[in-house]
């Protein structure tokens, strides 16, 4: 049997705009579930920038990515968010009972009375390495994440990039492999030092190759590769390698929103200047995601629509109740809900 | 007034007049030069901007720092000229600058 997670809504995106969107529906008592591809909130701000400073935040003449996000998630912490990471959302439709059904790549699935697409630049999924051919092998022989540690067993497997995924995974698979080699392009990683003297001493040791340069070519048949081309400074080398696991970073997908029956705008979801609802009542969008005249992808913008968009919210979800405007200096009720002694 | 030359990828030269202070990414952008997309507006943060630099004028441009060498590992073919161009400041010091635009950007 599917196991139903029911919640008043469900937000796509854990970004700035996401999270803040929390607060907002949090003081009309809608509780939230969000859903993220990364493992951790923040979208870009902690993806892309966490350490440079925002200038243009209200009140904050300096903060920078992952401080702005720390900030928020204590903001919304007394509305007790729920957060799944690591799920990228598939499908979301509309039930029988008004209500929208969500599901996830882990089979999870949501029904909520609200939807809110706070969706950003699109998903974060892995940026394929330009090796000519590469499509061929992918999920065959070719990985961009380690879902499963046993697949790596005894085979000859080849780490490219510089950055934590990189050297955390060459350290863990290293124990498993056949044998193990790590490409990067320069002798200066980004990753973290400890890891880095960690993988130098086991070079050393001969317990993995570590080569100088970018891989260039991939042979093999049947999706199953057999060898890599390394070109390095001082000319090419053949790798032997079953297993390839690129790490190039991320980069932003508009990913499966484009079929869900939105009206869209060149990759964006069209919604009012109103209650910045998308064409289906009750599905809203805020953020970089969407688009109406005179749009600027600002995380103030942002915050601006989450405010409205809560508003509209409250009136679908509890079409019963008399929806008061309250400032959070004075109201009492929403002061309890804050956690305000 | 810098005189800056992009090329793109095509062989089209863009000969361009550029203010000092200014960056070659947004020079680039502001005349629509095709190949560069600087998702990132300049923060060294997407490695979309991304050239090689000519080798007459890759001491002159200097060597990247270490942020903007973090961020061209991300980029497509890095060569030893390769620099992200919003890192390049335009100055009387680059007047006839040749750069080019990779086959794609990441
Ligand atoms: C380098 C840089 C500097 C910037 N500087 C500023 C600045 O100074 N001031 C400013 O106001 N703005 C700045 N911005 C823009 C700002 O970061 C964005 O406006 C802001 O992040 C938008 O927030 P968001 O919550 O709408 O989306 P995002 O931050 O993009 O978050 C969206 C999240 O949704 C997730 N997601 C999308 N689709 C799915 C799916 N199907 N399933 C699961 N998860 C999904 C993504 O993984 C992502 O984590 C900057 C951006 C960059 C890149
Ligand atoms: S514009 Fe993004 S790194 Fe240069």
């Amino acid at each position: 049997m599917r196991n139903v997670i029911e919640t008043d809504v469900v937000i796509i995106g854990a970004g700035p705009v996401g999270l803040f969107a929390v607060f907002e529906l949090g003081l009309y008592d809608l509780r939230c579930h969000l859903i993220d591809i990364l493992d951790r909130p923040g979208g870009q701000c902690a993806e892309l920038y966490p350490e440079k400073p925002i200038y243009d935040i209200p009140a904050w003449p300096e903060i920078s990515g992952a401080g702005l996000t720390e900030r928020l998630m204590e903001q919304i912490k007394p509305f007790h968010p729920e957060f799944h990471f690591n799920r990228m959302v598939q499908s979301l439709k509309k039930l029988e009972d008004g209500r929208f059904e969500v599901e996830t790549d882990e089979n999870e699935v949501f029904h909520a009375k609200i939807v809110v697409i706070a969706a950003g630049g699109g998903s974060f999924q892995p940026k394929r390495p330009p090796i000519p051919g590469i499509e061929a092998y992918e999920d065959k022989s070719v990985f961009y994440s380690v879902r499963r540690m046993e697949e790596f067993r005894d085979h000859d497997v080849l780490i490219v990039g510089g950055g934590d995924s990189a050297l955390d995974w060459t350290l863990n698979l290293q124990p498993l492999a056949r044998s193990l080699t790590l490409v990067h392009r320069r002798p200066e990683f980004r990753a973290a030092p400890d890891s880095v003297n960690k993988m130098f001493a086991m070079q050393e040791k001969g317990d993995l190759n570590f080569e100088i340069g970018q891989v260039t070519g991939l042979s093999g048949a049947d999706g199953q590769i057999e060898a890599a081309t390394v070109k390095g400074p001082d000319g090419e080398v053949e790798v032997k390698a079953t297993r390839l696991l690129p790490f190039f970073g991320l980069t932003m997908k508009l990913g499966p929103i484009a079929d869900w029956g939105l009206n869209l705008h060149e990759n964006l979801i069209t919604v009012d200047t109103e209650k910045f609802q998308t064409s289906v009542p009750g599905i809203f969008a805020i953020g970089d995601i969407n688009w109406y005249p005179g749009k600027l992808k600002l995380i103030l913008s942002g915050f601006h629509e989450a405010a409205l968009m809560a508003h509209a919210a409250k009136k679908i979800a509890h079409p019963e109740a008399k929806v008061v405007f309250q400032y959070t200096t004075s109201s009492t009720s929403l002061q309890k809900k804050l956690g305000v002694k | 007034m810098t005189k800056i030359t992009i090329v793109a990828n095509d062989g089209t030269r863009y000969e361009l007049e550029a203010e000092n202070g200014s960056t070659v990414m947004e020079n680039a952008v502001r005349n629509a030069v095709p190949g560069i997309e600087a998702e990132c507006g300049g923060a060294c943060a997407c490695a979309t901007c991304h050239v090689y630099v000519h080798e007459a004028w890759k001491e002159a441009v200097g060597e990247p720092e270490a942020m903007e060498e973090d961020m061209l590992d991300f980029a497509y073919d890095v060569r030893p000229t390769s620099r992200l161009s919003c890192q390049i400041r335009v100055s009387d010091a680059l007047d006839g600058l040749i750069v080019s635009v990779p086959e794609r950007q990441a």
